[in-house]
């Protein structure tokens, strides 16, 4: 047998093999793609419940004897005395002449327990924002329902918090199409709370906003400055060789480690006060500033020569000539760099969990200075409470906190393709 | 509130100083024309104006509390002053307590106490305001004065400009300094109560110490070796997904596909390094962990609820484009006359990736493949969320294991006391974190930048 018929012969099996070897390509790339696809559909489909939440109708008597109040209607009704109706006793009064059925205890209080703990103080809003609404009609008003209920009317799923004889309130609600459901508002406008039907994630949405803002002002003009130096102005030596090593291997450290050091200074050292947006800020820009610096560079280096030679042959100052000329030109990179930053801000968790940013609270924030929890740690938190409507929560979360994302990355390449065409 | 107020005073006064001194100069009618143009001088004076008296507000700031202190300690009567140390305290935590929520405290000691804090309080307020004014007026004065226009305005801007510059660029080594810093004077600490031997061969991790030295098992015991071994296990899992499927994007992508699929596929895979770590480790905790006990159990396997495995899978999933992204960068750095010469002598395509390109981008392959070991080690979230708190000391991917980040977590998160060796532990812990990482990082940076001088 001669070279060419050797190589004939094996020539079918290595075309299988290069196809095969192919298909491995193929196969790696597509699980990648597979992956991400039925990522972001479980996530979808657990989301889904958190956007809809299940209500009652209830009618609630308005005179003045079952208010509780003083039937002599020549007696002006002040502040205090509608502070001090008893609006529990007259939701559950509502609940029972509903369902007059309901005599013994026992369903009494699985009764009340179709209702959310928020009823009682939508009605004492309602009834303080209009004291008119006392003496009049009685008034029809959609409350929201419990949690375990919204789970059971809105998946058809039924737990064992679920008793027989509440299925049938529900059924006897339905047939009189007293229960529904609507679009669940209050997970946009509310702060955290431990009932699932009451909580919200604006407080989680300040929180961030606020921990950005700081981290903003900390890491991006800081990270332009440090850029700018290292382009323009530095010698060549040691230091700058140290400063250069020193910013490649911070963007390579855990963040977790960003969190021990923001633990040990900011907050032991400094004794700035745990949970606060500031301290977070202050870390999360520890943790992006190598990301600008190195983006920023790459922005600064890309402004042509001839640029800067006009300018400095116009008789402009090496500073003048960096602030008036290159700048300007390079700061869309600039930007795009900024805007990654801090979207990888945006998701980071660990680090804030070392500061404290764990706090269960309720009260949305209004500066810097208030203690708040941000969105991926609020997820972090959800993920971990043991109600199952908490689950749907952190999905709906983690698809607005996707959202936020997306809408920054986008961003950034928008503004990296404008950027581009205008060279 | 007073601090605001000051600070917005400066503020104007230092806007009023710019104001006046561009009028000033761009009025400037001398022997010769200025030397710097109007904005540079009246940038100067802002800056005299404005440093000095903020630099002031900040070290008053940071010496009121004490200087307060004292205030009210010297006020003490002695019948209180001859008390211990700790009633002292405690009256003294009453007065912050009575002037932070503005009510009245019945006993007429503190009261006393809090009418000489404020006393003190009102004082030091005005010294403070005082000094600020003349600080700023001085600054005004002195830009305003003839002795501004023999300097040169915009060499003395530019100057601190500069010095700004650099400062800013000093961040990172003083956040270097710092994290060494911080975490290494913690360990030191820790290391004093538990020696350095127990604690990276010890094979016992159970960090809780109690509150009375005569409960059972107050000592607490702290060998890492479960710790370093979960993690090495959950990282090792991560390295299996990622350094196949990585690699194999990488090849296929780079050699293989289109120019118009790789811009549309590159892009989309990067986004799984985008996604945050915290949804990571939701998927893997109610999705990936649940899917696998269930497949372990229908084939008769036990499997812990919090097994390694599904941590490990979804970690490895998200470091793919760690590997796939550098991978693609080196591969395609390879010469092309390097795949000539292999084609050309009659090779197919896979066996010129297998026998001339790999070999020749192995030392960048090897060096991204680190770079993704180092971030499965660093990598805190999944396995917070996924992987368990029970250091085992086991290899089984089924059952549960802790990682190092996990005790970090969880020994720091909550309200502790700072001194106590279990919190100490989590910055030992958190230093060998960070020499692991730095070292893989060295390596693998050294490593890529050989490679790259080898083709350039």
């Amino acid at each position: 047998m001669n070279n060419t018929e050797t190589v004939k012969a094996g020539l079918k099996k290595r075309y299988a093999r290069e196809k095969r070897f192919q298909f491995y390509g193929k196969a790696a790339v597509m699980s990648g793609f597979v992956f991400l696809i039925f990522l972001l559909f479980d996530i979808t489909t657990k989301a889904i419940p958190a956007f809809s939440i299940t209500e009652i109708l209830l009618e609630v008597p308005m005179d003045r004897s079952s208010l509780g109040l003083s039937t002599d209607t020549s007696v002006s009704i002040d502040d205090e005395a509608i502070a001090a109706i008893d609006y529990a006793g007259l939701v559950k009064k509502s609940l029972r002449s509903q369902f007059p059925e309901a005599t013994k205890r026992k369903d009494k209080k699985l009764l009340y327990r179709l209702m959310s703990g928020s009823a009682e103080y939508e009605l004492r809003q309602l009834i303080i924002d209009d004291p008119g609404l006392i003496d009049g009609e009685p008034l029809s008003i959609w409350f929201k329902a419990d949690d375990d209920v919204d789970t059971f009317y809105k998946l058809k799923r039924n737990t064992s918090r679920i008793k027989a004889q509440q299925v049938e309130f529900i059924a006897s609600l339905k047939t009189e199409s007293r229960i529904r459901t609507a679009l669940n508002w209050d997970f946009f406008t509310n702060g955290d709370s431990r009932e699932p039907e009451q909580a919200g994630i604006k407080g989680a949405l300040l929180g961030s906003f606020w921990t950005l803002l700081v981290t903003l002002m900390v890491s991006l003009p800081v990270g332009i400055a440090a850029a700018i130096y290292l382009e323009e102005f530095a010698p060549q030596n040691r230091l700058t060789d140290f400063i250069e090593i020193n910013i490649n291997n911070l963007a390579a450290v855990p963040s977790i480690v960003f969190g021990l050091l923001g633990l040990a200074v900011f907050i032991n050292f400094f004794g700035m006060p745990r949970s606060v947006p500031l301290v977070g800020g202050l870390v999360l820009s520890l943790i992006t500033l190598p990301t600008i610096i190195i983006s920023s560079r790459a922005a600064i280096k890309s402004v042509p020569p001839s640029l800067r030679e006009a300018a400095l042959g116009l008789g402009a100052s090496h500073m003048q000539m960096v602030f008036h000329h290159v700048l300007p030109q390079a700061m869309p990179g600039v930007l795009t760099g900024a805007i990654i930053g801090m979207a990888q801000a945006l998701g980071e968790t660990a680090p804030l969990l070392m500061i404290g940013m764990v706090a269960f609270i309720v009260d949305v924030p209004d500066g810097v200075l208030d203690s708040a929890t941000v969105l991926p740690v609020q997820i972090f938190l959800w993920a971990d409470s043991p109600e199952s409507a908490f689950t749907a929560l952190t999905a709906a979360t983690i698809l607005v906190l996707l959202a936020f994302l997306t809408v920054m990355n986008a961003l950034a390449i928008l503004l990296r393709n404008y950027f581009e065409r205008q060279r | 509130m007073q601090v605001t107020s000051l600070f917005l005073m400066i503020v104007g006064l230092g806007l009023l100083a710019f104001f006046l001194s561009f009028q000033r100069s761009a009025r400037y009618n001398g022997p010769t024309r200025l030397r710097s143009l109007p904005h540079h001088y009246a940038s100067l004076t802002a800056v005299w104006t404005v440093f000095p008296a903020l630099l002031l507000m900040i070290v008053w700031s940071i010496i009121e509390p004490s200087y307060l202190q004292q205030k009210i300690e010297a006020s003490l009567t002695t019948e209180i002053a001859d008390q211990s140390s700790d009633a002292i305290g405690l009256y003294l935590n009453r007065v912050h307590l009575a002037i932070a929520s503005g009510t009245v405290d019945a006993d007429p000691v503190v009261q006393s106490l809090v009418v000489a804090y404020e006393k003190a309080a009102l004082q030091s307020r005005y010294l403070n305001t005082a000094m600020v004014l003349v600080l700023c007026l001085g600054g005004i004065t002195l830009g305003l004065s003839k002795i501004l226009f023999k300097v040169h305005a915009r060499v003395g801007i530019e100057r601190l400009l500069k010095a700004f510059l650099i400062l800013c660029s000093g961040v990172a080594i003083v956040t270097t300094i710092g994290i060494v810093l911080s975490v290494l004077f913690e360990s030191i600490r820790f290391f004093n109560a538990v020696s350095v031997f127990d604690f990276m061969f010890g094979t016992s991790w159970s960090p809780q110490t109690s509150i009375r030295s005569d409960q059972v098992g107050s000592s607490g015991s702290f060998g890492a070796v479960p710790l370093f071994l979960g993690t090495l296990l959950i990282s090792l899992i991560a390295m299996v997904i990622a350094v196949p499927v990585g690699l194999m994007t990488a090849i296929y992508l780079s050699e293989y596909a289109t120019g118009k699929f790789r811009t549309i596929a590159k892009p989309t895979l990067e986004v799984l390094a985008g996604i945050p770590t915290v949804v990571y480790g939701f998927f893997a905790a109610l999705t990936i962990a649940p899917f696998i006990r269930n497949v372990g159990e229908s084939i008769g396997l036990s499997v812990a609820s919090e097994s390694a495995l599904a941590a490990g899978i979804v970690m490895g999933v998200m470091i793919i484009p760690f590997v796939s992204s550098l991978s693609d960068d080196v591969i395609r750095a390879v010469p092309q006359s390097m795949r000539d010469g292999s084609l050309a002598l009659g090779a197919t395509r896979s066996e010129t990736i297998k026998k001339v390109i790999i070999p020749a981008a192995l030392p960048g392959i090897v060096g991204s493949v680190l770079l993704a070991a180092s971030r499965a080690i660093g990598e805190t979230m999944i396995v917070v969320m996924a992987a368990g708190l029970a250091a085992n000391l086991t290899v089984n991917p089924l059952e549960a294991v802790t990682t190092v980040t996990v005790q970090i977590v969880t020994l720091l998160t909550g309200d502790q006391e700072f001194d106590s060796p279990k919190t100490l532990a989590a910055f030992a812990l958190g230093l060998m974190l960070f020499v692991t990482t730095l070292l893989l990082n060295v390596i693998a940076l050294h490593v890529v930048r050989r490679y790259r001088e080898q083709y350039e």
